[in-house]
């Protein structure tokens, strides 16, 4: 409601609730739960004192299934039952993940999404994403004491919109309200310039265990807008513990390893890694199934060297983000690291080296994306203060564009173009009487629709039997701020409306999702009616407060008639709060917004005309 | 609704209608209608009428911003206003000597692709934004000072036209990038 938002220059809103708010990284290898708490914000804990839970799922022959550090142990003893670094298969097919081969995973040969076969399944990345976010609501609710009234999911910039409606998926499976998917990259800038109150042009260089992403952002006076994002969803601290796995294998001449050695070897390769940032040289050291012995010796220098290319690979995305901002390397004016992997000194180097600048390490790496997303959360769930008003604006990394003749894909929407954009764009018949019309979505920059990824089709139906040329189809892209696409067309001379909301070629359907729902135990247990009676009230409850201040504030804008109807109608949502009708206390919420509508608009009116006199005013 | 979607673009953002504009009065003024509009500022209520204006708005709010913050579209913006559709623009037939000047740049860009020359494209992008700086002023001259749509329409159509092969040299780049 518009109504809420707007509080009179020196009248203060009616102090309400402290919402129950969480941001959550679901990182690659890492998550973490962060809050605001007395408006601080601050990563929640295990019963041991841990902020970190490594992104681990382990499915336990004859059901049950342990995460994070429980899960760790079962890596080498269970590996195909033990997945880690599932994000990298968020919204992705078989052929998209890389390094496939050195996975001890079974894959299943189906269309979309890979799957894993586990002791208890097959099993989509959705549902094991789903595991750890359930694990994290729980050390949440039981931190904060009580039912968590929505979320903030973090997700890499350079997502697409598959791997966003898959993290979104997870989020929902996991009984999880989701206010916002908020890109790690911007999360990262919030926590860093609301801290240090930063103006100006800053880069967040975010390398984490999966995945790599690169924003430019402008930070004036409290609105945090992105200029430009690059990245490489398969781009992280994994793919440098793959190049020391290959060059083990190669230095100790190891035939193809099991699925067990082959985990052995890259959690070696990870802790070899890890080492040699603070050591100049490591034991690569490890006994196999086999009873092989892997005794080498790894050098600074030879990871330098072997890692040569991925590090000149995370500059690419520099260079070209710069690009597009119509920016140099000079006009940024500080270079903040995010993500573990940062902390590879010939990384820190090479980007001190392109900037001409040390890059800013002062901020916990692995911290600093859950705690900006609590803070977006906290801002979201409308905790914030009055004096409290920062703003993000972000923008969508990827073009948008649909299929045309000859396999091309026409722009439809540029990327890095601000959220949320919408994109009207009218097509017609090309036969006599024709009624039906495909369209093909697709993301991505190259300009054969081959190279793009494909994200849905859809057709409209019903248009009206006219001749070759006459008809009018007007398709709506539009693109939330979570950087999510949906898509509506009209028939313009008869108004033939169908709405679609974009499922990717790579995601679930909604039956899906509701099959997960089912079968998943937890919920079956849950009072799912009871649930959505409780959501209802609250909503209920908002509007009711709403409607209030709004009516406190501004009731001359209403006619008698108007006034008494929405007073009726408030009259009647207050007696169905305390009942357990859910349908019809959803009617009366209904009901009650649409009446006062036209309220909020002339109100909203209002209020920008003296927002913007007074930015008048301002500049005189 | 939550912002008058009748307003023209300008007026929207309570500036003048013209060309020459100054890029950080604009800014604020973005940021000011988007600290009221944005969904962040609503996600807290409940889904409704109110929520869907504002998005309305946001989305106006945008397209006007992206509208007026470039030169190119701010000028074919100002012709549209002024009843000068993209069809009439393209339907304005060159001037040979910008016709020769088209095809100078073209054989240019063609020569560094083929031979992968990196630098001579960088310098190709630098000149380009030199031309383009002389263009604008041009256009600022054509539709604020001597109000002469014709040849703004010209000139839009270069700028198009050198707009193009930037974009053309930037994606040739982006490869090198990698
Ligand atoms: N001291 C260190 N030296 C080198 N690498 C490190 C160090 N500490 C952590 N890393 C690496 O950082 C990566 C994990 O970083 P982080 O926790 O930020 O990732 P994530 O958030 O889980 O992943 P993503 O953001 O890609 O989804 C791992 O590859 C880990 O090996
Ligand atoms: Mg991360």
């Amino acid at each position: 409601m518009a109504l809420l938002q707007i509080a009179e220059p020196g009248q203060s809103a009616a102090p309400h609730k402290h919402r129950l708010a969480v941001g959550i990284d679901l990182g690659t290898t890492n998550s973490l739960v962060a809050t605001v708490r007395n408006g601080i914000a601050v990563c929640l804990t295990d019963e041991q004192g841990r902020a970190i839970m490594p992104s681990i799922v382990h499915y336990r022959d004859g059901g049950g299934i342990e995460l994070g550090f429980d899960a760790m142990s079962t890596r080498v003893s269970d590996p195909r039952n033990t997945i880690v670094s599932v994000k990298r298969f968020m919204g992705r097919g078989i052929k998209d993940v890389t390094h496939i081969e050195a996975m001890p995973y079974v894959f299943e040969e189906t269309p979309g999404m890979v799957r894993l076969r586990t002791v208890q399944g097959s099993k989509s990345p959705v549902e094991i994403s789903a595991e750890l976010l359930r694990a994290l609501r729980k050390r949440a609710e039981a931190s904060l004491g009580g039912e968590l009234t929505g979320v903030v999911v973090t997700v890499p910039a350079y997502f697409d919109d598959a791997q966003r409606q898959a993290t979104r998926d997870a989020a929902r499976l996991a009984g999880l309200h989701v206010l916002r998917l908020l890109n790690e990259p911007t999360a990262a800038a919030v926590a860093y310039g609301l801290d240090n109150a930063s103006e100006g042009v800053y880069a967040v260089f975010d390398l984490g265990g999966g995945t790599f992403d690169l924003s430019i952002l402008k930070l004036t006076r409290g609105v945090f807008e992105v200029l430009a994002t690059n990245g490489d969803t398969a781009l992280g601290g994994d793919d440098f513990d793959h190049r020391l796995y290959c060059w083990a294998l190669d230095h100790a001449r190891i035939d193809p390893p099991s699925a067990e050695d082959a985990r052995r070897l890259l959690m070696a390769a990870r802790a070899v890694k890890e080492l040699l940032t603070v050591c100049e040289e490591a034991p690569f050291r490890l006994r196999l199934d086999s009873g092989e012995e892997v005794d080498l010796t790894v050098t600074r220098a030879d990871f330098f060297e072997m890692t040569r290319a991925l590090v000149q690979k995370t500059l690419a995305p520099v260079k070209r983000a710069l690009r597009d901002a119509g920016l140099s390397p000079r006009d940024v004016k500080g270079v903040v690291m995010v993500g573990g992997a940062t902390r590879m000194p010939h990384i820190q180097r090479a980007v001190a080296e392109y900037f001409g600048q040390e890059p800013l390490t002062n901020l916990d790496p692995d911290r600093v994306v859950a705690l900006g997303a609590a803070m977006q959360a906290n801002a979201l769930a409308g905790n914030r203060r009055e004096d409290d008003s920062w703003l993000l604006l972000d923008v969508i990394p990827l073009s948008l564009g649909l299929e045309t003749m000859g396999g091309l894909s026409e722009k439809v929407i540029a990327r890095n173009a601000t959220l949320p954009v919408a994109r009207a764009q009218e097509f017609t018949t090309f036969k006599d009487g024709q009624t039906a019309m495909s369209f093909h979505i697709v993301q991505g920059e190259r300009e054969l629709v081959a190279d793009c990824r494909s994200l849905a089709r859809f057709e409209l139906r019903g248009i009206p039997p006219m001749a070759a040329g006459a008809a009018r189809i007007r398709v709506t892209f539009q693109v939330d701020a979570d950087g999510l696409l949906s898509v509506s067309a009209l028939e313009a001379s008869t108004g033939v409306e169908a709405s679609i909301h974009v499922k990717p070629s790579y995601g679930l359907t909604d039956d899906e999702i509701a099959g997960m729902l089912r079968s998943s135990l937890e919920h079956a247990s849950d009072d799912l009616t009871a649930r959505a009676l409780r959501e209802k009230q609250v909503e209920a409850e908002r509007l009711l407060e709403a409607c209030a201040q709004a009516l406190a504030a501004d009731s001359e804008l209403l006619d008698e008639a108007e006034r008494t109807t929405i007073d009726a109608l408030i009259a009647r949502l207050r007696q169905l709060v305390t009942g357990h009708d859910a349908n019809a206390l959803s009617d009366a919420i209904a009901a009650l917004s649409r009446a006062t509508e036209d309220f909020a608009t002339r109100r909203m009116n209002r209020s920008l005309s003296k927002a913007l006199t007074g930015h008048n005013i301002d500049e005189l | 609704m939550s912002v008058d979607l009748s307003l023209d673009y300008f007026a929207l953002f309570g500036l003048p209608c013209r060309f020459r504009l100054d890029e950080a009065t604009l800014d604020h003024a973005w940021h000011t209608l988007q600290t009221e509009v944005h969904p962040d500022r609503h996600a807290h209520l409940p889904d409704g009428s109110d929520r869907r204006n504002a998005m309305a708005g946001a989305l106006r709010v945008n397209e006007a911003y992206t509208a007026l913050k470039k030169p190119l579209t701010r000028a074919q913006y100002l012709l549209e206003l002024a009843g000068m559709g993209s069809d009439v623009i393209n339907a304005n037939v060159m001037a040979p000597e910008y016709l020769f000047e088209q095809l100078q740049w073209r054989e240019a860009v063609e020569e560094a692709r083929g031979t992968n020359d990196i630098d001579a494209l960088e310098q190709l992008a630098l000149r380009l934004q030199i031309q383009k700086g002389g263009v604008v002023e041009q256009l600022a001259v054509q539709l604020d000072d001597q109000r002469d749509l014709d040849a703004a329409a010209d000139t839009v159509r270069r700028m198009m036209f050198l707009d193009k092969l930037r974009q053309d040299i930037d994606n040739v780049l982006a490869a090198f990038d990698g």
